[in-house]
């Protein structure tokens, strides 16, 4: 066998074991929580759902969306913010660490109903 | 560290009863040190506070006199027997509309309301319901520009725009000429910041807060003597960020609840048996040479 030869068997003969190796360990490895997804849409001036809930240590991914205009997403009690642009959808992605209501609320001024734009993140044990 | 003032009582200054508070405004301080050197002299004076009388809302159920309540304000400061050296609007002039022609028809008519006081000197600053909605641009034109300084009898007065941005900051440009402005002046000039919506964190969820607020506080930090007054909760309020204090004025529209004292923030209800209750002006007597300030609350009267 040439040395060229040799060198592609041996990278051959590495990649396979390296490969059954990622097999066995993420059969040994505990299975990744599931994410829980939540839709939010923002329009004037309200958030849909006004209300969500979410299980505490499961990760969380928020998909916000507006169907008006730029709004904002502010969770102070779980230190989240984001810009809801329009014509995007726009993914928060936390893992809850405590259990509570958590008022969040538009923080970009929208107009007259501004100041009634909020909901909850009810965080469930 | 944010800290709650305690309110004591103080003799009133300038005619109309009202509920007073003093505080050593200008803290840490030698008694009658000419620290305006290079400024106007220091002397004694008073100004008057007006904020958020929200021209143009309507709900009777909130306050069935929203055509009254300014121009009694303004009345009231009228029939000052001493008048004030200036008067001060700290934002919210008007109830926000969607519609700019709307918007300009009732900064118009809160002008002419404003223009029938006594005093001619007057100080106006946005809230948001004046200028997120267009960056300021209707604002500007009727009431002029959103941040500027002007120095009174020793005293340098800052005023800050946190409005305009509809995301509730200052900017970094602001805060570049903020840091400039500051750069020229003494670690002893007594300083006063005339703002809309509080500095510091008061109440993140209520929107009670300047994105970037904490940087400006940071900055007014190394001066000794600062004392910010501003509008946007509808009440009085009173904290301390270190050595400078912040006062929140009561507002001239409908009150609003004490911070998470319910679920949600909303105007407090009219109450017939108690008409104008929660709504006001604020006096603020700066004893200049004494490093001291003394401020009145007088809530609007019932007649």
């Amino acid at each position: 066998m040439s040395a060229p030869t040799k060198r592609r068997w041996a990278t051959l003969t590495a990649t396979a074991l390296a490969a059954a190796g990622c097999v066995a360990a993420h059969e040994m490895a505990p299975k990744a929580p599931p994410v829980q997804t939540v839709e939010i849409l923002a329009q004037k001036f309200n958030f849909t759902p006004d209300e969500i809930k979410v299980k505490k240590g499961m990760p969380v991914d928020l998909e916000l969306t507006t169907l008006d205009r730029l709004h904002g997403f502010n969770v102070p009690g779980l230190n989240l913010r984001a810009e809801i642009v329009p014509g995007q959808t726009t993914h928060v992605k936390f893992t809850p660490d405590k259990a509570g209501r958590f008022l969040f609320h538009c923080d970009v001024f929208c107009g007259e109903g501004h100041e009634d734009m909020d909901a909850a993140i009810i965080v469930e044990e | 560290m944010n800290t709650r003032i305690n309110r004591r009582s103080f003799n009133r200054l300038a005619g109309l009863g009202g509920v007073a508070f003093a505080s050593g405004l200008f803290a840490h301080t030698e008694g009658g040190r000419a620290w305006a050197a290079g400024r106007e002299p220091a002397q004694d004076f008073y100004f008057v506070q007006l904020s958020d009388s929200h021209w143009g809302f309507k709900n009777d159920a909130v306050n069935p006199e929203a055509q009254h309540t300014l121009p009694k304000a303004i009345a009231e400061v009228n029939a000052l027997k001493q008048q004030p050296d200036f008067v001060v609007f700290t934002g919210d002039l008007t109830q926000t509309t969607e519609d700019p022609q709307e918007r300009r028809k009732r900064m118009s008519e809160a002008r002419d309301i404003i223009k029938t006081l006594n005093v001619k000197t007057v100080r106006f600053l946005p809230g948001e319901h004046d200028a997120s909605s267009d960056n300021g641009a209707a604002f500007k034109e009727f009431f002029g520009e959103t941040h500027y300084t002007f120095d009174h009898k020793g005293v340098h007065f800052i005023v800050l725009d946190n409005v305009s941005d509809p995301t509730a900051a200052l900017g970094d440009a602001q805060l570049n000429w903020l840091k400039a402005d500051l750069a020229q002046l003494d670690k002893k000039q007594p300083i006063v910041v005339l703002t809309h919506r509080p500095l510091f964190d008061l109440a993140a969820d209520w929107d009670w807060v300047t994105k970037d607020g904490q940087k400006a506080i940071d900055m007014l930090m190394p001066y000794e003597h600062v004392v910010v007054f501003y509008g946007h909760i509808h009440q009085e309020h009173h904290q301390m960020t270190g050595h400078i204090a912040h006062h929140a004025a009561t507002g001239l529209m409908y009150p609003l609840p004490v911070a998470h004292s319910q679920p949600k923030k909303g105007p407090v209800a009219w109450d017939p048996a108690q008409p104008f209750k929660g709504l006001g002006w604020r006096s603020v007597d700066s004893e200049t040479k004494k490093m001291t300030v003394a401020m009145t609350e007088h809530p609007l009267a019932k007649a």
